[in-house]
Protein backbone atom coordinates (compact mmCIF):
# COMPACT_ATOMS: atom_id res chain seq x y z
CA UNK A 1 0.00 0.00 0.00
CA UNK A 2 1.17 3.73 0.00
CA UNK A 3 2.94 5.14 2.29
CA UNK A 4 1.83 8.19 4.70
CA UNK A 5 3.15 10.65 1.79
CA UNK A 6 1.15 8.76 -0.62
CA UNK A 7 4.09 7.71 -2.66
CA UNK A 8 3.90 3.67 -4.32
CA UNK A 9 5.95 1.31 -2.10
CA UNK A 10 7.24 -2.02 -3.91
CA UNK A 11 8.79 -4.61 -2.54
CA UNK A 12 12.30 -5.71 -3.60
CA UNK A 13 13.04 -9.39 -3.30
CA UNK A 14 15.54 -10.25 -1.25
CA UNK A 15 16.69 -13.78 -1.83
CA UNK A 16 20.84 -13.45 -1.40
CA UNK A 17 21.64 -12.48 -5.21
CA UNK A 18 21.82 -9.43 -7.05
CA UNK A 19 22.78 -5.34 -6.21
CA UNK A 20 19.60 -4.19 -4.32
CA UNK A 21 21.08 -1.29 -3.73
CA UNK A 22 21.38 0.26 -7.03
CA UNK A 23 17.57 -1.17 -7.66
CA UNK A 24 16.63 0.75 -4.32
CA UNK A 25 18.57 3.88 -5.04
CA UNK A 26 16.66 3.46 -8.98
CA UNK A 27 13.54 3.40 -7.07
CA UNK A 28 14.51 6.50 -4.79
CA UNK A 29 14.91 8.30 -7.61
CA UNK A 30 12.16 7.90 -9.51
CA UNK A 31 10.32 9.14 -6.28
CA UNK A 32 9.24 5.37 -5.40
CA UNK A 33 9.74 3.70 -1.53
CA UNK A 34 11.20 0.50 -1.46
CA UNK A 35 11.22 -1.87 0.98
CA UNK A 36 13.93 -4.91 0.22
CA UNK A 37 12.29 -7.96 2.02
CA UNK A 38 11.86 -12.04 1.43
CA UNK A 39 8.93 -12.36 3.41
CA UNK A 40 5.90 -12.99 2.04
CA UNK A 41 3.35 -10.88 3.09
CA UNK A 42 4.98 -7.87 2.11
CA UNK A 43 5.07 -8.96 -1.53
CA UNK A 44 1.04 -8.88 -0.78
CA UNK A 45 1.37 -5.58 1.12
CA UNK A 46 3.25 -3.33 -1.52
CA UNK A 47 2.09 -2.08 -4.74
CA UNK A 48 4.30 -3.64 -7.05
CA UNK A 49 7.03 -6.10 -6.97
CA UNK A 50 10.51 -6.35 -8.28
CA UNK A 51 12.34 -9.74 -8.58
CA UNK A 52 15.88 -8.81 -9.41
CA UNK A 53 19.14 -11.09 -9.48
CA UNK A 54 22.18 -11.65 -10.29
CA UNK A 55 23.59 -15.89 -10.62
CA UNK A 56 22.55 -19.20 -11.36
CA UNK A 57 19.10 -20.31 -12.32
CA UNK A 58 18.84 -23.44 -10.36
CA UNK A 59 20.27 -21.70 -7.20
CA UNK A 60 17.77 -19.10 -7.19
CA UNK A 61 14.75 -21.25 -7.79
CA UNK A 62 16.01 -23.20 -4.89
CA UNK A 63 16.64 -20.30 -2.70
CA UNK A 64 12.92 -18.80 -3.57
CA UNK A 65 11.82 -22.18 -2.59
CA UNK A 66 12.99 -22.40 0.60
CA UNK A 67 11.81 -18.86 1.42
CA UNK A 68 8.32 -19.59 0.26
CA UNK A 69 8.19 -17.07 -2.45
CA UNK A 70 7.77 -19.32 -5.43
CA UNK A 71 4.28 -19.73 -5.13
CA UNK A 72 3.99 -16.19 -3.51
CA UNK A 73 4.89 -14.72 -7.04
CA UNK A 74 2.91 -17.32 -8.92
CA UNK A 75 -0.05 -16.02 -6.88
CA UNK A 76 0.68 -11.92 -7.05
CA UNK A 77 1.40 -12.03 -10.64
CA UNK A 78 -2.06 -13.95 -11.14
CA UNK A 79 -3.63 -11.50 -8.64
CA UNK A 80 -2.83 -8.51 -11.54
CA UNK A 81 0.13 -7.01 -8.93
CA UNK A 82 2.79 -5.41 -11.39
CA UNK A 83 5.71 -7.79 -10.94
CA UNK A 84 8.80 -6.86 -13.01
CA UNK A 85 11.81 -9.18 -13.21
CA UNK A 86 15.58 -8.03 -13.98
CA UNK A 87 18.10 -10.12 -15.14
CA UNK A 88 18.47 -13.41 -13.80
CA UNK A 89 14.96 -12.45 -12.22
CA UNK A 90 13.50 -12.17 -15.98
CA UNK A 91 14.10 -15.25 -16.63
CA UNK A 92 13.00 -16.98 -13.70
CA UNK A 93 9.58 -15.78 -15.05
CA UNK A 94 9.77 -18.25 -17.73
CA UNK A 95 8.82 -21.89 -17.23
CA UNK A 96 12.27 -23.63 -17.74
CA UNK A 97 16.13 -22.86 -18.00
CA UNK A 98 19.03 -25.07 -19.67
CA UNK A 99 21.66 -23.82 -16.88
CA UNK A 100 23.79 -26.73 -15.76
CA UNK A 101 20.58 -29.29 -16.00
CA UNK A 102 16.96 -28.40 -16.72
CA UNK A 103 15.01 -26.24 -14.02
CA UNK A 104 11.47 -25.22 -13.85
CA UNK A 105 10.93 -21.17 -13.87
CA UNK A 106 7.99 -19.58 -11.97
CA UNK A 107 6.29 -20.31 -15.33
CA UNK A 108 4.28 -16.94 -14.85
CA UNK A 109 5.40 -16.54 -18.81
CA UNK A 110 5.71 -19.27 -21.35
CA UNK A 111 8.91 -19.69 -22.86
CA UNK A 112 12.74 -21.39 -22.52
CA UNK A 113 15.60 -19.61 -21.03
CA UNK A 114 18.63 -20.84 -23.07
CA UNK A 115 23.01 -20.91 -23.71
CA UNK A 116 24.11 -17.66 -25.21
CA UNK A 117 27.22 -19.76 -25.86
CA UNK A 118 25.23 -22.19 -28.21
CA UNK A 119 23.17 -20.08 -30.44
CA UNK A 120 25.69 -17.49 -30.97
CA UNK A 121 28.90 -19.07 -32.27
CA UNK A 122 30.88 -16.41 -33.88
CA UNK A 123 30.65 -12.61 -34.91
CA UNK A 124 30.07 -11.19 -38.81
CA UNK A 125 33.79 -10.02 -37.64
CA UNK A 126 34.98 -13.27 -37.60
CA UNK A 127 36.01 -12.80 -33.79
CA UNK A 128 34.45 -14.86 -31.48
CA UNK A 129 31.80 -13.55 -29.27
CA UNK A 130 32.82 -13.25 -25.75
CA UNK A 131 30.33 -15.03 -23.32
CA UNK A 132 29.78 -14.30 -20.75
CA UNK A 133 28.11 -11.16 -22.41
CA UNK A 134 28.58 -7.86 -20.57
CA UNK A 135 28.52 -4.28 -22.44
CA UNK A 136 25.94 -2.10 -24.18
CA UNK A 137 23.51 -3.10 -26.49
CA UNK A 138 21.01 -1.20 -28.13
CA UNK A 139 17.34 -2.29 -27.18
CA UNK A 140 14.55 -2.19 -30.29
CA UNK A 141 10.82 -2.88 -31.22
CA UNK A 142 9.98 -5.94 -31.27
CA UNK A 143 8.59 -6.11 -34.98
CA UNK A 144 6.13 -9.01 -34.30
CA UNK A 145 3.91 -9.28 -32.14
CA UNK A 146 1.96 -6.33 -30.20
CA UNK A 147 -0.54 -4.65 -32.38
CA UNK A 148 0.39 -1.15 -31.32
CA UNK A 149 3.23 0.26 -32.95
CA UNK A 150 5.65 1.30 -30.11
CA UNK A 151 6.29 1.25 -26.36
CA UNK A 152 3.25 3.80 -25.85
CA UNK A 153 1.52 2.66 -22.52
CA UNK A 154 4.47 0.06 -21.59
CA UNK A 155 7.49 0.60 -18.79
CA UNK A 156 9.61 1.13 -22.19
CA UNK A 157 7.67 4.54 -23.10
CA UNK A 158 9.39 7.46 -23.72
CA UNK A 159 12.73 5.60 -24.46
CA UNK A 160 13.90 5.79 -28.15
CA UNK A 161 14.11 2.64 -30.40
CA UNK A 162 17.88 1.65 -30.49
CA UNK A 163 18.28 3.19 -26.65
CA UNK A 164 21.54 1.31 -25.40
CA UNK A 165 21.14 -0.81 -22.40
CA UNK A 166 23.15 -2.35 -19.65
CA UNK A 167 23.63 -6.31 -20.12
CA UNK A 168 25.08 -8.67 -18.16
CA UNK A 169 24.34 -12.36 -18.80
CA UNK A 170 25.11 -15.73 -20.02
CA UNK A 171 21.57 -17.00 -20.82
CA UNK A 172 18.47 -15.67 -22.93
CA UNK A 173 15.04 -15.89 -22.60
CA UNK A 174 13.09 -17.36 -25.72
CA UNK A 175 8.96 -16.82 -24.92
CA UNK A 176 6.82 -19.35 -26.56
CA UNK A 177 4.60 -16.55 -27.89
CA UNK A 178 5.61 -13.37 -29.46
CA UNK A 179 3.11 -11.48 -28.57
CA UNK A 180 4.98 -11.20 -25.17
CA UNK A 181 8.14 -9.49 -26.68
CA UNK A 182 8.65 -5.83 -26.10
CA UNK A 183 12.13 -5.58 -27.43
CA UNK A 184 14.67 -7.15 -28.40
CA UNK A 185 18.63 -6.67 -28.87
CA UNK A 186 21.52 -8.42 -30.96
CA UNK A 187 23.92 -10.20 -30.33
CA UNK A 188 26.40 -11.18 -32.89
CA UNK A 189 23.98 -12.71 -35.33
CA UNK A 190 21.26 -13.44 -32.93
CA UNK A 191 18.19 -11.14 -32.07
CA UNK A 192 16.69 -11.93 -28.96
CA UNK A 193 14.18 -10.77 -26.43
CA UNK A 194 15.12 -8.63 -23.98
CA UNK A 195 11.79 -6.99 -22.53
CA UNK A 196 8.75 -8.81 -22.71
CA UNK A 197 5.21 -7.74 -20.97
CA UNK A 198 2.42 -9.46 -20.28
CA UNK A 199 -0.29 -8.03 -18.23
CA UNK A 200 0.59 -6.25 -15.20
CA UNK A 201 4.42 -8.45 -15.34
CA UNK A 202 7.38 -6.90 -16.89
CA UNK A 203 10.51 -8.45 -17.62
CA UNK A 204 13.99 -7.36 -19.19
CA UNK A 205 17.26 -8.81 -19.69
CA UNK A 206 19.29 -5.62 -18.89
CA UNK A 207 19.62 -3.44 -15.88
CA UNK A 208 17.35 -0.60 -16.28
CA UNK A 209 19.08 0.72 -12.87
CA UNK A 210 22.55 0.60 -14.35
CA UNK A 211 21.34 2.10 -17.88
CA UNK A 212 22.08 5.95 -16.98
CA UNK A 213 18.85 8.33 -18.00
CA UNK A 214 17.34 5.91 -20.38
CA UNK A 215 17.06 2.99 -17.91
CA UNK A 216 15.88 5.41 -15.51
CA UNK A 217 12.84 6.08 -17.24
CA UNK A 218 11.38 2.39 -16.58
CA UNK A 219 11.62 3.48 -13.60
CA UNK A 220 9.72 6.36 -13.37
CA UNK A 221 7.47 4.79 -15.27
CA UNK A 222 6.81 2.47 -12.57
CA UNK A 223 6.43 5.13 -10.27
CA UNK A 224 3.44 6.45 -12.57
CA UNK A 225 1.74 3.27 -12.91
CA UNK A 226 1.59 2.03 -9.53
CA UNK A 227 0.37 5.71 -8.54
CA UNK A 228 -2.42 5.55 -11.27
CA UNK A 229 -2.71 2.15 -10.12
CA UNK A 230 -2.91 2.32 -6.17
CA UNK A 231 -4.54 5.43 -6.78
CA UNK A 232 -7.37 3.86 -8.43
CA UNK A 233 -7.58 1.37 -5.56
CA UNK A 234 -8.24 3.54 -2.55
CA UNK A 235 -11.58 5.15 -4.17
CA UNK A 236 -14.02 4.76 -1.63
CA UNK A 237 -16.61 2.76 -4.04
CA UNK B 1 29.62 -1.95 -28.36
CA UNK B 2 32.80 -1.72 -26.79
CA UNK B 3 33.09 0.26 -23.37
CA UNK B 4 35.04 3.34 -21.92
CA UNK B 5 35.61 2.74 -17.84
CA UNK B 6 37.11 5.61 -16.39
CA UNK B 7 39.51 3.42 -13.79
CA UNK B 8 39.44 5.80 -10.24
CA UNK B 9 42.85 5.33 -7.68
CA UNK B 10 41.55 5.87 -4.73
CA UNK B 11 43.23 6.06 -1.37
CA UNK B 12 41.64 6.86 1.78
CA UNK B 13 39.05 9.94 0.61
CA UNK B 14 41.28 11.19 -2.76
CA UNK B 15 41.29 10.04 -5.87
CA UNK B 16 45.10 9.41 -6.69
CA UNK B 17 46.89 8.96 -9.86
CA UNK B 18 50.78 7.55 -9.95
CA UNK B 19 53.32 5.85 -12.84
CA UNK B 20 53.92 2.59 -12.73
CA UNK B 21 51.56 1.90 -9.84
CA UNK B 22 53.88 4.33 -7.81
CA UNK B 23 54.62 8.30 -6.72
CA UNK B 24 50.60 8.68 -6.30
CA UNK B 25 49.83 12.10 -7.01
CA UNK B 26 46.58 13.58 -5.05
CA UNK B 27 44.03 14.93 -7.83
CA UNK B 28 40.77 15.57 -5.68
CA UNK B 29 37.70 14.11 -4.63
CA UNK B 30 37.01 10.90 -6.70
CA UNK B 31 32.95 11.31 -6.25
CA UNK B 32 32.94 14.57 -8.33
CA UNK B 33 35.15 12.81 -10.96
CA UNK B 34 33.00 9.87 -10.77
CA UNK B 35 30.10 12.58 -10.90
CA UNK B 36 31.44 14.50 -13.89
CA UNK B 37 32.18 10.54 -15.92
CA UNK B 38 28.68 9.72 -15.55
CA UNK B 39 27.49 12.70 -16.93
CA UNK B 40 29.60 13.02 -19.81
CA UNK B 41 29.15 9.10 -20.93
CA UNK B 42 30.91 6.72 -19.03
CA UNK B 43 30.26 2.92 -19.61
CA UNK B 44 30.94 1.91 -16.31
CA UNK B 45 33.60 2.99 -13.50
CA UNK B 46 36.08 1.15 -11.80
CA UNK B 47 37.29 1.99 -8.51
CA UNK B 48 40.63 0.80 -6.97
CA UNK B 49 41.75 0.98 -3.33
CA UNK B 50 45.45 1.97 -3.98
CA UNK B 51 46.66 1.43 -0.67
CA UNK B 52 43.83 -1.14 0.62
CA UNK B 53 46.01 -3.60 2.56
CA UNK B 54 47.87 -0.24 5.22
CA UNK B 55 44.99 1.45 6.09
CA UNK B 56 41.43 0.30 7.15
CA UNK B 57 38.82 0.31 4.20
CA UNK B 58 36.03 2.31 5.55
CA UNK B 59 36.53 5.48 4.00
CA UNK B 60 36.54 3.11 0.50
CA UNK B 61 33.23 2.20 1.61
CA UNK B 62 31.77 5.35 2.13
CA UNK B 63 33.25 6.36 -1.52
CA UNK B 64 31.47 4.11 -2.96
CA UNK B 65 28.54 3.99 -0.63
CA UNK B 66 28.21 7.54 -1.94
CA UNK B 67 29.04 7.19 -5.88
CA UNK B 68 26.35 4.79 -6.22
CA UNK B 69 24.02 6.97 -4.98
CA UNK B 70 24.01 9.14 -7.67
CA UNK B 71 25.84 7.34 -10.73
CA UNK B 72 23.74 4.88 -12.50
CA UNK B 73 26.25 2.92 -14.60
CA UNK B 74 27.70 -0.51 -13.29
CA UNK B 75 30.68 0.41 -10.88
CA UNK B 76 33.35 -2.20 -9.93
CA UNK B 77 35.63 -2.09 -6.90
CA UNK B 78 39.09 -3.74 -6.51
CA UNK B 79 42.33 -3.21 -4.36
CA UNK B 80 42.81 -5.64 -1.22
CA UNK B 81 39.86 -7.67 -1.16
CA UNK B 82 40.89 -10.71 0.76
CA UNK B 83 37.76 -12.63 1.43
CA UNK B 84 34.00 -13.58 0.70
CA UNK B 85 33.15 -11.15 3.48
CA UNK B 86 35.34 -8.49 1.52
CA UNK B 87 33.41 -8.85 -1.46
CA UNK B 88 30.11 -9.25 0.18
CA UNK B 89 30.86 -5.57 2.40
CA UNK B 90 31.91 -4.00 -1.39
CA UNK B 91 28.84 -5.27 -3.35
CA UNK B 92 26.80 -4.35 -0.47
CA UNK B 93 27.94 -0.73 -0.27
CA UNK B 94 26.58 -0.40 -4.27
CA UNK B 95 29.44 -2.46 -6.32
CA UNK B 96 28.13 -4.54 -8.89
CA UNK B 97 31.50 -6.23 -9.31
CA UNK B 98 34.05 -6.97 -7.73
CA UNK B 99 38.46 -6.81 -9.13
CA UNK B 100 40.00 -9.27 -7.69
CA UNK B 101 44.31 -9.79 -7.72
CA UNK B 102 46.28 -10.89 -4.77
CA UNK B 103 43.78 -13.09 -2.85
CA UNK B 104 42.81 -15.04 -6.01
CA UNK B 105 46.70 -15.66 -6.87
CA UNK B 106 47.28 -16.60 -3.41
CA UNK B 107 44.53 -18.57 -2.90
CA UNK B 108 42.56 -19.41 -7.01
CA UNK B 109 39.73 -21.41 -4.87
CA UNK B 110 38.88 -17.91 -3.94
CA UNK B 111 37.80 -16.91 -8.00
CA UNK B 112 35.25 -20.24 -8.02
CA UNK B 113 33.45 -20.07 -4.28
CA UNK B 114 32.92 -16.18 -5.16
CA UNK B 115 31.59 -17.00 -8.50
CA UNK B 116 29.30 -19.70 -7.34
CA UNK B 117 28.64 -17.22 -4.28
CA UNK B 118 27.93 -14.25 -5.98
CA UNK B 119 27.59 -14.79 -9.75
CA UNK B 120 30.54 -15.38 -12.30
CA UNK B 121 29.17 -11.80 -13.74
CA UNK B 122 30.14 -10.40 -10.39
CA UNK B 123 33.91 -11.84 -10.65
CA UNK B 124 36.70 -9.36 -12.48
CA UNK B 125 39.77 -11.07 -12.33
CA UNK B 126 42.55 -8.25 -12.45
CA UNK B 127 46.21 -9.01 -13.31
CA UNK B 128 48.95 -6.94 -12.88
CA UNK B 129 51.41 -7.78 -15.37
CA UNK B 130 55.12 -7.38 -15.94
CA UNK B 131 57.07 -7.70 -18.63
CA UNK B 132 59.59 -10.60 -18.72
CA UNK B 133 62.34 -12.18 -20.48
CA UNK B 134 61.44 -14.28 -23.18
CA UNK B 135 57.98 -12.08 -24.50
CA UNK B 136 56.46 -13.20 -21.94
CA UNK B 137 54.50 -11.36 -19.05
CA UNK B 138 54.22 -12.34 -15.35
CA UNK B 139 51.16 -11.56 -13.03
CA UNK B 140 52.38 -9.29 -9.74
CA UNK B 141 50.34 -8.66 -6.50
CA UNK B 142 49.89 -6.23 -3.83
CA UNK B 143 49.58 -3.75 -6.48
CA UNK B 144 52.39 -4.00 -8.39
CA UNK B 145 55.05 -4.43 -5.61
CA UNK B 146 55.68 -8.23 -5.69
CA UNK B 147 56.07 -10.61 -8.34
CA UNK B 148 54.34 -13.86 -8.19
CA UNK B 149 55.70 -17.00 -10.25
CA UNK B 150 52.44 -17.06 -12.41
CA UNK B 151 52.73 -16.46 -16.29
CA UNK B 152 50.09 -13.81 -16.56
CA UNK B 153 48.52 -15.56 -19.99
CA UNK B 154 48.41 -18.85 -17.98
CA UNK B 155 46.67 -17.00 -15.26
CA UNK B 156 43.90 -15.61 -17.15
CA UNK B 157 42.75 -19.39 -18.73
CA UNK B 158 43.26 -20.66 -15.32
CA UNK B 159 41.05 -17.77 -13.19
CA UNK B 160 38.43 -18.45 -16.59
CA UNK B 161 38.45 -21.91 -15.83
CA UNK B 162 37.73 -20.80 -12.46
CA UNK B 163 34.94 -19.27 -13.06
CA UNK B 164 35.98 -15.68 -13.69
CA UNK B 165 32.97 -13.59 -15.51
CA UNK B 166 35.81 -10.87 -17.01
CA UNK B 167 39.38 -10.33 -16.85
CA UNK B 168 40.95 -6.72 -15.90
CA UNK B 169 44.46 -6.88 -17.42
CA UNK B 170 47.20 -3.93 -16.41
CA UNK B 171 50.39 -3.47 -17.72
CA UNK B 172 52.69 -2.24 -14.80
CA UNK B 173 55.27 -1.38 -17.70
CA UNK B 174 52.77 1.21 -19.48
CA UNK B 175 50.47 2.12 -16.80
CA UNK B 176 50.91 6.22 -16.09
CA UNK B 177 52.89 6.47 -18.83
CA UNK B 178 51.06 8.13 -21.66
CA UNK B 179 53.08 5.60 -23.75
CA UNK B 180 49.80 3.28 -24.74
CA UNK B 181 48.50 0.00 -23.76
CA UNK B 182 50.61 -3.11 -23.82
CA UNK B 183 49.13 -4.31 -26.99
CA UNK B 184 50.66 -8.11 -27.18
CA UNK B 185 49.71 -8.25 -23.75
CA UNK B 186 45.88 -7.24 -24.10
CA UNK B 187 46.07 -9.37 -27.48
CA UNK B 188 47.44 -12.67 -25.56
CA UNK B 189 44.89 -12.28 -22.85
CA UNK B 190 42.09 -10.98 -25.19
CA UNK B 191 42.41 -14.25 -27.51
CA UNK B 192 43.78 -16.75 -24.87
CA UNK B 193 40.34 -16.13 -22.73
CA UNK B 194 36.41 -16.79 -23.83
CA UNK B 195 35.74 -14.00 -21.34
CA UNK B 196 35.42 -10.01 -22.23
CA UNK B 197 38.98 -8.61 -21.70
CA UNK B 198 39.58 -4.75 -20.16
CA UNK B 199 42.76 -3.27 -21.36
CA UNK B 200 44.35 -0.69 -18.36
CA UNK B 201 47.38 0.77 -18.04
CA UNK B 202 49.26 3.40 -20.69
CA UNK B 203 46.47 5.41 -22.78
CA UNK B 204 47.55 8.43 -23.75
CA UNK B 205 45.75 9.54 -26.74
CA UNK B 206 42.30 8.68 -27.86
CA UNK B 207 44.31 6.46 -30.98
CA UNK B 208 45.83 4.83 -28.17
CA UNK B 209 42.53 3.03 -27.28
CA UNK B 210 41.76 2.84 -30.77
CA UNK B 211 44.15 0.15 -31.36
CA UNK B 212 43.76 -1.49 -27.93
CA UNK B 213 40.18 -2.49 -29.67
CA UNK B 214 40.73 -2.64 -33.16
CA UNK B 215 44.20 -4.09 -33.29
CA UNK B 216 44.62 -5.96 -29.59
CA UNK B 217 41.09 -7.48 -29.42
CA UNK B 218 40.29 -5.38 -25.64
CA UNK B 219 36.47 -5.92 -24.88
CA UNK B 220 36.63 -2.49 -22.98
CA UNK B 221 39.22 -0.06 -21.72
CA UNK B 222 40.37 1.52 -18.71
CA UNK B 223 41.39 5.08 -18.96
CA UNK B 224 42.68 7.19 -16.34
CA UNK B 225 45.10 10.16 -16.77
CA UNK B 226 43.93 11.47 -20.00
CA UNK B 227 40.19 11.99 -18.59
CA UNK B 228 41.37 12.90 -14.55
CA UNK B 229 43.79 15.86 -15.68
CA UNK B 230 41.38 16.54 -18.54
CA UNK B 231 38.71 17.07 -15.60
CA UNK B 232 41.53 18.44 -13.15
CA UNK B 233 42.31 21.04 -16.01
CA UNK B 234 38.78 22.16 -16.69
CA UNK B 235 37.95 22.65 -12.70
CA UNK B 236 41.32 24.77 -12.41
CA UNK B 237 40.11 26.79 -14.93
CA UNK B 238 36.72 27.95 -13.56
CA UNK B 239 38.71 28.41 -10.35
CA UNK B 240 38.20 25.58 -8.07
CA UNK B 241 40.57 24.99 -5.30
CA UNK B 242 42.36 21.45 -4.88
CA UNK B 243 42.34 20.46 -1.41
CA UNK B 244 45.39 18.49 -0.63
CA UNK B 245 46.19 18.77 -4.36
CA UNK B 246 48.55 20.84 -4.32
CA UNK B 247 51.71 18.66 -6.30
CA UNK B 248 49.58 17.82 -9.29
CA UNK B 249 48.02 21.73 -9.22
CA UNK B 250 51.29 22.85 -10.10
CA UNK B 251 51.60 20.19 -13.07
CA UNK B 252 48.32 21.37 -13.84
CA UNK B 253 49.26 25.11 -14.32
CA UNK B 254 52.80 24.26 -16.51
CA UNK B 255 50.63 21.53 -18.65
CA UNK B 256 53.02 19.16 -18.00
CA UNK B 257 51.25 16.19 -18.54
CA UNK B 258 54.23 14.32 -20.20
CA UNK B 259 52.64 11.81 -22.96
CA UNK B 260 49.52 12.14 -22.16
CA UNK B 261 46.70 14.11 -23.62
CA UNK B 262 43.56 15.63 -21.70
CA UNK B 263 40.45 14.51 -22.91
CA UNK B 264 36.73 13.48 -22.04
CA UNK B 265 34.92 10.87 -22.68
CA UNK B 266 32.68 12.28 -25.52
CA UNK B 267 35.75 13.51 -27.45
CA UNK B 268 37.10 9.83 -26.99
CA UNK B 269 33.98 8.21 -28.29
CA UNK B 270 33.55 10.49 -31.95
CA UNK B 271 37.30 9.22 -32.44
CA UNK B 272 36.44 5.71 -31.75
CA UNK B 273 33.09 6.09 -33.94
CA UNK B 274 35.01 8.08 -36.54
CA UNK B 275 37.19 5.08 -36.76
CA UNK B 276 34.02 2.49 -37.12
CA UNK B 277 34.09 1.54 -33.73
CA UNK B 278 30.55 0.81 -32.04
CA UNK B 279 30.52 2.88 -29.04
CA UNK B 280 27.21 4.05 -26.66
CA UNK B 281 26.24 8.08 -26.77
CA UNK B 282 24.82 8.80 -23.67
CA UNK B 283 21.43 8.83 -23.08
CA UNK B 284 20.35 8.54 -27.13
CA UNK B 285 21.36 12.02 -27.47
CA UNK B 286 22.77 10.66 -31.17
CA UNK B 287 22.80 6.98 -33.13
CA UNK B 288 24.06 4.33 -30.34
CA UNK B 289 25.63 1.63 -32.49
CA UNK B 290 27.67 2.91 -35.64
CA UNK B 291 27.23 -1.18 -36.87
Amino acid sequence: MPDEAGRPCVAIVDYGLGNLFSVAQACRHAGLDSAITSAPDDLWRADGVILPGVGAFGHAMRTLDRLGLRSTLIEVAAAGKPVVGICLGFQLLFSESCEFGTHAGLGIVDGVVENLRDAAPAAATGRRLKVPHVGWLGIHRASTGRSDDGWTGTLLAGVPDGAPMYFVHSFYARPARDTATLATARFGELAYCCAIQAGDVFGCQFHPERSGADGLRLYDNLARHLGVKAAAQSLPW
Amino acid sequence: MIRIIPRLDIKGPNLVKGIHLEGLRVLGRPEVFARTYYQTGADELLFMDAVASLYGRNSLLDVVERTARETFIPLTVGGGLRSLDDIAAVLRAGADKVAINTAAIGNPDLIEAAAERFGSSTIVVHIDAKRSAGGRWIAWTENGREPSTLDAVDWARRAADLGAGEILITSIDREGTGQGYDLDLTRAIADAVPLPVIACGGAGTGDHVRVAIADAHADAVCVASMLHYGVAQRLLERGFQFEGAGQFKVLAEKRDFGRVQPSDIPTLKRHLIDAGIACRIADSAEPADAR
